[in-house]
């Protein structure tokens, strides 16, 4: 081994113990608890873990509420990864005016409540979306739109949470997006420009291949992040009103660690990769069709 | 002439408009949890909705920061020791995170070790695994080992940052070979060469990396919120959730929670921003 090779092997080695440890080992035994019956009693005595097979995913797909979960989960990432991708583009095209002044200011104050916790911003959006006394349904009235029961109407509140989600992370992506803008090609948006294309014409055509690329990566992350909803409807609803926002992710919580049903629990979790790594696979497979990749 | 001036005057004025009222409704939510922390008890409960407190009053923050005697019972919040626990916790994950993950994404950009490319592979592979597959598994190894309601429990499933690797990687191909293989030649050791040379030219992107790894812990609620049972070790988030579930009428108290949570990691932003969104940005916008 020569120094150079000791040298790299004291600097990775460290931290691949710790991904091994914390990361693979774990997501592997995953794939054992979810084919056993583990719950409360082998919490308390092992020797009353039995081998299942798939017992936890015929159960799941006997279970009602975890369809519900699946349901309300696709319509979270349905609706609010456009929502999200879309303000987030709306923002940084508008920043990309030359026009603009202070970008640097812009760009924090907009940033700004991606780094609030999730947790508190909640309980801020909460009181925002009272139906008496909050704000939005204050100014909502202002322009004659009658009180919305956001937080108690099962209608209504997916599309708050997704508000509220909105408002928080959009952002994050604006500020990827700025940096993808500001690659876009000058001369070709001047020739395009020269030529009488229009704006809608230039950005069809210059500026979104041009950013197609970070446009997918950005639609397969928020698509992660909006399946992996869980904090909202934890702080914000419990789930309710009538289980609207028990999302999959507050499923197995609950499951593993209200009910302790640490196996079915697992098999949830399992489903949850499942479905991020499927829909993975066909965003990328969509954008090397566009050959945006 | 002019007619051309005025339209990119209009243009102006339109665009700066628009971008100050959208900055403008996307601070109204911050803003008005700070003025309501403010405000009497119940005031923020009327109609229309003030956005001004009436009378700046610090009882909100007095209720829910001092521990007072209720009934011959001491009582509060619990909302200083998580405080202090999920400072603690955000200094030690990012310290330790950056000092597993600078070197090492350093040795998989320089350093020539075998095994080197397909390890890398690998990491990127791993990428694609929601740490929540790992939680459940994780909980109970951590209950064999005594490491539930501990803060070594709440740290370590966050060390494994395999985007900080990469991304300091990203960052060390840029550096030329020439300089490090000068100082080899010059007889300096490798970890000599690493701390002296490499190191200070990778000082912006650790700060970078440290803003981040202290966001992600101080901010982080799944894993804290499973690991942690006794309220004494409750990190900020944890707390104010399980204040806010049996709380939910008190607007103001929740405020003042709300603002205890979010003003430092705030204030961290601020000052630090600079290096936050340049690194985002990739260094592709100056300003």
């Amino acid at each position: 081994m020569t120094r150079q090779e000791r040298a790299a092997w004291l600097f990775v080695a460290p931290v691949l113990a710790i991904i091994l440890l914390v990361l693979v080992l774990p997501a592997l035994l995953a794939l054992a608890l979810a084919v056993t019956d583990y719950s409360i009693y082998a919490l308390a005595d092992l020797s009353a873990l039995r081998f299942i097979g798939l017992g936890n995913f015929t159960d799941l797909f006997g279970t009602p509420l975890f369809w519900r979960a699946l349901g309300n989960t696709a319509l979270f990432a349905l609706f609010g990864v456009p929502m999200a991708i879309g303000s987030s583009l709306a923002a940084a095209l508008l920043l990309d005016e030359a026009t603009v002044r202070w970008k640097p200011l812009w760009r924090v104050v907009l940033f700004a409540p991606y780094v609030t916790s999730v947790v508190a911003a909640a309980v801020v959006w909460q009181f925002l979306l009272n139906t008496r006394f909050g704000l939005l349904n204050y100014g909502l009235g202002l322009i004659g739109i009658g009180p919305v029961d956001w937080l108690g109407n099962p209608r209504a509140s997916i599309p708050a949470i997704l508000i509220f989600v909105t408002w928080k992370i959009f952002g994050y992506n604006m500020i990827v997006f700025s940096a993808a803008l500001s690659a876009v090609p000058h001369d070709l948006m001047e020739a395009a420009r020269l030529d009488g294309a229009s704006r809608w014409e230039r950005f069809r055509h210059v500026t979104l291949p041009a950013i197609g690329p970070t446009l997918l990566l950005a639609a397969v992350m928020s698509v992660a992040g909006f399946v992996q909803l869980f904090a909202e409807p934890y702080v914000m609803t419990m789930g309710g009103p009538s289980q609207s926002t028990v999302t999959v992710l507050y499923f197995m919580f609950d499951e593993g660690f209200k009910w302790w049903n640490l196996g079915q629990a697992s098999a949830v979790a399992l489903i949850l990769f499942a479905i991020i790594l499927l829909l993975t696979v066909v965003q990328t497979r969509i954008g090397r069709r566009y050959e945006w990749l | 002439m002019a007619v051309i001036m005025n339209r990119r005057l209009l243009r102006t004025i339109v665009s700066n408009a628009l971008v100050a009222s959208i900055a403008g409704l996307t601070l109204v939510p911050l803003v008005w949890m700070v003025t309501v922390s403010f405000m009497p008890r119940g005031e923020s409960s009327h109609f229309p909705p003030p956005f001004w407190p009436s009378r700046w009053s610090w009882e909100n923050y007095h209720e829910l920061l001092v521990r007072r005697l209720i009934d011959g019972a001491w009582f509060d919040y619990r909302i200083m020791p998580a405080l202090w626990n999920s400072l603690g916790i955000a200094l030690a994950a990012t310290v330790l995170g950056l000092l597993l993950t600078v070197p090492a994404g350093y040795a998989f950009a320089k350093l020539r070790f075998t095994g080197r490319e397909r390890l890398l592979r690998l990491l990127i592979a791993a990428l694609v695994v929601p740490t929540q597959v790992a939680m459940l598994p994780l909980f109970l190894a951590f209950k064999e080992l005594g490491l539930v309601n501990s803060y070594a429990g709440v740290i370590l499933p966050g060390l494994a940052a395999i985007f900080a690797i990469l991304f300091v990687r990203q960052t060390v191909l840029g550096i030329p070979d020439e300089m490090i293989d000068a100082a080899r030649l010059d007889g300096a050791g490798e970890v000599r060469i690493f701390v002296s040379i490499v190191l200070p030219l990778l000082m912006p992107i650790t700060v970078t990396l440290a803003v981040f790894l202290f966001l992600a812990s101080w901010n982080d609620f799944l894993w804290p919120l499973i690991v942690l049972s006794d309220q004494h070790r409750y990190t900020l988030p944890v707390a104010v959730a399980a204040i806010a579930r049996e709380h939910a009428g008190d607007g103001e108290l929740m405020m003042a929670a709300a603002v205890v949570t979010t003003v430092p990691v705030l204030l961290l932003f601020l000052a630090l921003q600079r290096y936050y969104v340049s690194g985002l940005l990739g260094g592709s916008i100056k300003g």
